[in-house]
């Protein structure tokens, strides 16, 4: 574990852990297959910005924006997402790709 | 928006892949699909091209309509067909396996890709997988009006130049460039209009897979079909390519190519997917990373 505490130092994690409002930049996927296809085609490319825009009342899935449209990822596929949180994220600043 | 499903309600019986193939061969009445990512004005342009000319129809054993109609151009006629929006020819929904499958096996005599200006980039995912299946393709830059309100100017130009097929600027609400839109369509048809695809060469070994992959493939589809496009995704371990080549199963395909799928899923670390059969112990196992 103490990889995953280091990557946590640096702001990285699974998508998922993003708030509401909160921005990150993708650094890379986890999967593999049809599963890293799917992210890949949806937008999730290392290298871009997004932006966690709700999540459902129940938890999941949540809605994120990226690349000019609104995707809704379940916590099992978001998991597979690796994403450094914006520095400071208020969500306004960092990234609006879709505002 | 009013929606495009008025004027007749769903059949059951509605026209088979190979029908729509011979409606395509019939001489004078080309078809033309409108494929696209949700939300870019795929119903408003096929609206607009159409009018009330428009009836559904049942996709063969799916439950997704789609919704069919004739524009007139030029004193000729053309069936358009509005197909469900997707982000990807790696179908991963009904709808999308629905749009997938025509494009690859019904065969349009010409496919328009609508993109949202507004955010091109995402668009053009589609469209690169969509010039892979086809060479009658042209890529209409819908919400031109939206994108310029954003400050963002499309140089419709420079794009055909990058993709090698015509690109048509529209505003798909006013009907703006739908003539112009209309005859590249038209010259893509009679082939006044031709095209030369920026298509992707993949790394040798996946080539080579694919080399392998794409007769075994032919020999199971009807001819025209998009079969190196099949090859693709039955390489991925995409189950709906597979099925598509009907009683051909995944272990037959994998033997059929000597290795080469194998060399290529593992090398990509990507180990054998759900579809590829675990019986084959000695090459099978996750562990093969080098090369
Ligand atoms: N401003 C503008 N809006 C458009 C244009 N084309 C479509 N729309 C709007 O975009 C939305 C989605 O259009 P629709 O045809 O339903 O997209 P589809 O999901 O691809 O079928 C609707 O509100 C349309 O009125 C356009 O060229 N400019
Ligand atoms: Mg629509």
């Amino acid at each position: 574990m103490a990889r995953t505490n280091e990557a946590e130092r640096k702001g990285i994690g699974p998508l998922a852990l993003l708030a509401p409002g909160e921005a990150g930049l993708v650094v890379g996927l986890s999967a593999g297959g049809l599963v890293r296809r799917r992210l890949l085609d949806l937008g999730f490319v290392p290298g871009t910005v997004l932006r966690a825009v709700r999540r459902s009342p129940l938890g999941d899935p949540t809605a994120y924006s990226v690349r000019g449209a609104v995707i809704a990822l379940r916590a099992a596929d978001a998991n597979n997402i690796l994403v450094r949180r914006a520095p400071e994220s208020t969500g306004a600043t960092a990234a609006a790709p879709d505002d | 928006m009013v929606g495009h499903h008025h004027g007749g309600s769903p059949v059951s019986d509605g026209p088979t892949w190979a029908d729509l193939g011979r409606a395509a061969r019939a001489p004078g009445h080309p078809v033309v699909a409108l494929a696209g990512n949700p939300n870019t004005g795929k119903s408003t342009l096929f609206n607009a091209l159409t009018g009330l000319r428009q009836h559904t129809g049942n996709w063969p054993g799916k439950t997704v309509l789609l919704a069919q109609g004739v524009a007139r151009h030029r004193g000729k006629s053309y069936t358009i067909v509005d197909l469900p929006g997707t982000y990807s020819l790696f179908a991963s929904s009904v709808e999308e396996s629905v749009a997938s499958d025509f494009l690859c096996l019904a065969r349009p005599d010409v496919t328009v890709v609508v993109a949202d200006a507004t955010c091109l980039e995402r668009n053009l995912n589609l469209a690169l997988q969509v010039i892979e299946v086809t060479d009658k393709v042209a890529v209409c830059l819908n919400l031109v009006d939206e994108a310029r309100r954003k400050g963002c100017e499309c140089d419709a130009t420079m794009l055909e130049a990058e993709l090698g097929v015509p690109v048509v600027a529209t505003v798909a609400t006013k009907g703006r460039g739908l003539g112009r839109l209309m005859d590249t369509v038209a010259g893509l048809n009679s082939g006044t209009i031709t095209t030369r695809p920026k298509r992707v060469v993949y790394d040798p070994d996946v080539e080579e897979a694919l080399a392998g992959i794409e007769p075994l493939v032919t020999r199971k589809l009807p001819p025209g079909a998009a079969t190196r496009w099949l090859a693709v995704r039955a390489l991925c371990g995409d189950m709906g390519a597979l099925e598509l080549v009907g009683d051909m199963s995944a272990l037959e395909l994998v033997d059929g190519t000597g290795g080469a799928v194998r060399k290529v899923t593992e090398g990509f670390g990507l180990g054998p997917a759900p579809s590829w059969p675990a019986a084959r112990s000695t090459t099978s196992t996750a562990g093969g990373k080098s090369s």
